[in-house]
């Protein structure tokens, strides 16, 4: 097997000493491939992906286990080597462009800056290459965008802009956080479309963090489903979309309002809410809202079980989760 | 429960809309140049009309910079409209017969933001309790009233009632929120995005929650949201605003399986399919929305349209009956309008 693009091993992220914010990550990313990390908020996804680029302040936080990418072992970096990395190796898009782009400079000024940042290459080329980015993210009338400041632009633009950016220095792995949240649903769709077919080109190795399970099926080719700090269940889009075996994924699955049988029944909402990420439980932090937690569930945390091939689930009822999936368990949902 | 604050009644009976709205216009001067001079306006509402029927569930969707919001606020004169008409229950509010305040008893909002439209300085019991003593009732009813609706919403009283709201999570605190709208005993709530920053799980629980509400107090909502799963759901009829303009309003079944907009139909095509070996293909829409200070000219959606003809920039489609209850305000659907699409106009027996 070829080198995998990240590999994450037992990551565990602490805040202020007692917020276990992740508890435990392993994540494997092939060249080339696009996995989603979709959760709730608290639920540790945009923790993880922030650790790849070690954007937590070193003081208040403690970033324990390892995380290798592109070869690379991300936190024995010295500064300098951490200033390198960031652009060319990996980069990242965030949700909102307006608070990630500078607003005293143009789009085209900021993305000839981290050109030349990392590479030589004079101005004139390094305009050059930003305008073959804008063209290649396909906004309109690229030459004149350049000299827009971020203000100018509509939000679609402004997303297309800060991809651009990424890109700029041509890294290897590209991160995504919530990228098409704050979006229009007409907009978010092409932004979606665009993330996919610059994946395809370039050979993007893409991790996609997202609450929304309609986008992470767009673009993702497996899905890792995080809850209270932990990935509990990974498996393919197809799999976790067709055959969810974690009673949470189950959960959030079966909670959709379009899965709704008809108007007037009532939605099948998970009862409760996340936990405290300061006073976890000491089993799966999932039992005290799971509908097929047993004594077992509240001892011990449950080690990730194959349930299929390349489909985990860390959950110790896996044989019996898929009976949530049938009609016959939605307690409430006769029309009245 | 004193009888200074007792519930509203329903003077119009069943037939008569909630409320009607005629003509709403809203238009936001821009200041342009040094000197600030008012040079443009945004058009954010651009002339609506639409009723709200008793005890139903109208959904409003649309992109940002439609106008929904705007709409929202208007409804509850929190600005005040450049021009329209809003008649509530037969009476125009701002009326002798009608005032604002004896409106705005009737007529309560939940916004998106739950933190920012709490008072972080007040308990949450005291937050419920608020409006009613504003509105005459004594300290020690208003209070038990509050309680009583903390209850009804999930929050236990003698768990949460003292709390502030940074020591809720936010879906409590939206639970407060509309504990809080209901404590004037509304008719009529409307919930601007009020669950689209709630998580996927709490979200349902919350939906619930309003449908339950809905039928125990014999609610009317107006319920705002770019989430058209959840619009769906929720929602009876359904107003689908572009621009500052309504494009289609209906069932909320004939809007989503027989739109008659295009703009409607590009909306529902790109909510993501779920569907791993299905997935879209090509976005149906192209660009971001058109800014509402300068919105093209005839139907502000031809710029995007896949349906666009000439006509389209020349003429304002006005928003009219295509089937029974269902308007849409499209060339392409409207008999005569010149459109090449357009069936043709009752009456004549034009070939097709």
């Amino acid at each position: 097997m070829t080198q995998p693009a990240i590999e994450i091993r037992n990551l565990r992220v602490t805040f202020a000493g007692v917020v276990r914010a992740v508890d435990g990550v392993d994540l494997t990313l092939a060249p080339g491939e696009v996995v989603a990390l979709i959760g709730e908020s608290g639920s540790g996804k945009s923790v993880t992906l922030r650790s790849l680029m070690r954007l937590h302040p070193p003081r208040r936080s403690k970033v324990e286990g390892t995380m290798t990418v592109a070869g690379q072992d991300v936190l024995a970096m010295s500064q300098r080597a951490l200033a390198d990395y960031r652009g060319a190796t990996v980069a990242m898009i965030f949700q909102e462009p307006l608070l990630a782009l500078d607003p005293v400079y143009t789009v085209g000024e900021q993305i000839v800056e981290v050109i030349r940042r990392h590479e030589k290459a004079s101005k004139a080329e390094a305009r050059a290459r930003a305008l073959e980015l804008f063209q290649k993210v396909r906004i309109p009338s690229p030459e004149r965008r350049l000299d827009a400041y971020p203000h100018e632009m509509s939000g679609g633009m402004r997303q297309r802009a800060m991809i651009a950016l990424a890109l700029a220095c041509r890294p290897k792995v590209l991160l995504a956080d919530e990228p098409t949240t704050a979006l229009d649903a007409t907009v978010q769709i092409q932004i979606l479309l665009l993330l996919r077919d610059l994946q395809r080109e370039l050979g993007l190795s893409i991790i996609f963090v997202t609450h929304d399970l309609g986008a992470a099926v767009e673009v993702a080719d497996r899905i890792a489903v995080m809850y209270a700090g932990r990935i509990v269940e990974e498996g393919t889009a197809r799999d976790l979309i067709r055959g969810p075996r974690h009673p949470y994924t189950i959960g959030l699955l079966k909670s959709r309002a379009e899965g709704a049988l008809a108007k007037g029944s009532r939605l099948d909402a998970i009862p409760g809410s996340p936990p405290d990420l300061a006073h976890l439980p000491p089993g799966c932090p999932f039992a005290p809202r799971c509908p097929l937690a047993i004594d077992p569930c509240r001892a011990d945390r449950p080690p990730p079980i194959p349930v299929g091939p390349g489909h985990t689930a860390r959950c110790i009822r896996t044989d019996v989760s898929p009976t949530l999936l049938s009609p016959a368990s939605r307690s409430d949902a006769a029309p009245a | 429960m004193s009888a200074a604050l007792s519930p509203p009644e329903d003077r119009g009976g069943p037939a008569q809309p909630l409320l009607s709205v005629k003509g709403l216009l809203k238009h936001f001067p821009v200041k342009k140049g040094l000197l600030g001079g008012v040079s443009a306006k945004v058009r954010a509402v651009d002339g609506i009309d639409f009723e709200v029927l008793k005890g139903e569930t109208l959904g409003v969707v649309g992109e940002s910079g439609c106008g929904k919001s705007t709409t929202a606020r208007l409804l509850l004169s929190l600005i005040d409209p450049t021009a329209g008409e809003i008649v509530f229950d037969g009476e125009r509010v701002g009326s002798r017969a009608l005032s604002l305040k004896a409106f705005r008893r009737q007529c309560q909002m939940v916004f998106q933001d739950s933190y920012s439209s709490l008072n972080p300085r007040l308990t949450i019991e005291a937050s419920v309790a608020f409006a009613p003593q504003v509105h005459g009732l004594p300290r020690r009813e208003a209070v038990a009233r509050a309680r009583d609706l903390l209850a009804r919403v999930g929050l236990d009283p003698r768990r949460f009632a003292e709390r502030y709201p940074h020591e809720l999570s936010g879906g409590q605190r939206q639970r407060v929120n509309i504990a809080r709208a209901l404590a004037l005993q509304p008719r009529l709530i409307i919930l601007d995005e009020a669950v689209s920053a709630l998580d996927k799980s709490i979200e349902a629980q919350v939906l619930n929650l309003l449908m339950d509400l809905k039928e125990e107090f014999g609610l009317t909502y107006i319920f705002i949201s770019h989430d058209l799963n959840v619009v769906r759901f929720i929602s009876d009829r359904v107003m689908v605003m572009y621009l500052g303009k309504v494009a289609e309003i209906g069932r909320s079944d004939d809007v989503f399986s027989r739109a008659q907009h295009p703009y409607t139909a590009a909306l529902l095509s790109s909510m993501p399919s779920l569907d791993p070996d299905n997935r879209t293909e090509v976005a149906p829409l192209a660009g971001d929305p058109p800014n509402p200070i300068d919105p093209p000219p005839g139907c502000r959606f031809h710029t995007r349209c896949p349906l666009a003809e000439p006509v389209c920039s020349a003429k304002e489609p006005p928003l009219a009956v295509t089937d029974g209850s269902h308007r849409a305000a499209c060339l392409a659907v409207q008999p005569g309008s010149g459109h090449s699409l357009a069936p043709p106009a009752a009456g004549s027996e034009m070939a097709a």
